[in-house]
């Protein structure tokens, strides 16, 4: 499997995922 | 009222300024010198980026990094464990904001910084070792433009879209 990384829109995107991701997180922790 | 603006004025002003010229260089790096280089080398003109461009860019892009965090830090001020360790709701959102940009700080001292000393032949090392560091700088930089994209929308978003009447 490549690497997202090697490739500028493949980093661009998992920022973008992982910035979804903790999003949901911060919601549940701060309970909203 | 002067600590207050010494903290909260110029400490904010020095976060967002070293900030901006931190990841203005990481993109940098990213978006345009890693394609410069490439073509660069396939036409054999890549000895001036290697020995004027990234010396100096690397300074003020580590720099910046340490000087960006210390002003983060100063900016959190007594509530820096409450950030951290997300004891109160209202820091949560900084908080993680907080540890992205330590992540990339240590990315940035930790990991790139020696291996761009061994590229960039301030450090003795083999071919098989500077292949070996181009790799490892190379996707520690890019982890890093992905991190930057969350930490910049929780450092953002964290006075205002995570603010409840409550908090």
């Amino acid at each position: 499997m490549k690497n997202p990384l090697d490739s500028l829109w493949g980093t661009v995107i998992s920022g973008v995922v992982l910035t979804a991701v903790l999003y949901g997180v911060v919601k549940l922790m701060i309970g909203t | 009222m002067t600590m207050e603006f010494i903290q909260q004025g110029l400490g904010r002003w020095l976060h967002i300024g070293a900030g901006v010229m931190w990841v203005g260089l990481l993109y940098y790096f990213n978006f345009v010198n890693a394609a410069a280089a490439k073509a660069a080398t396939a036409d054999v003109t890549a000895a001036g980026i290697s020995k004027h461009v990234m010396p100096r860019a690397l300074l003020f892009f580590r720099w910046a990094a340490l000087v960006t965090w210390l002003a983060g830090a100063s900016l959190l001020g007594r509530h820096f464990l409450d950030a951290f360790l997300f004891r109160e709701r209202a820091y949560v959102a900084i908080g993680i904001g907080a540890w992205l940009g330590t992540i990339m700080l240590i990315n940035v001292w930790g990991v790139i910084w020696p291996n761009q000393k061994k590229i960039l032949g301030m450090k003795p090392a083999t071919d098989e070792e500077k292949a070996k560091a181009r790799r490892v700088a190379f996707l520690t930089s890019r982890a890093n433009v992905a991190l930057s994209l969350p930490m910049l929308f929780f450092m953002s978003a964290s006075g205002g879209l995570f603010r409840t009447p409550m908090l």
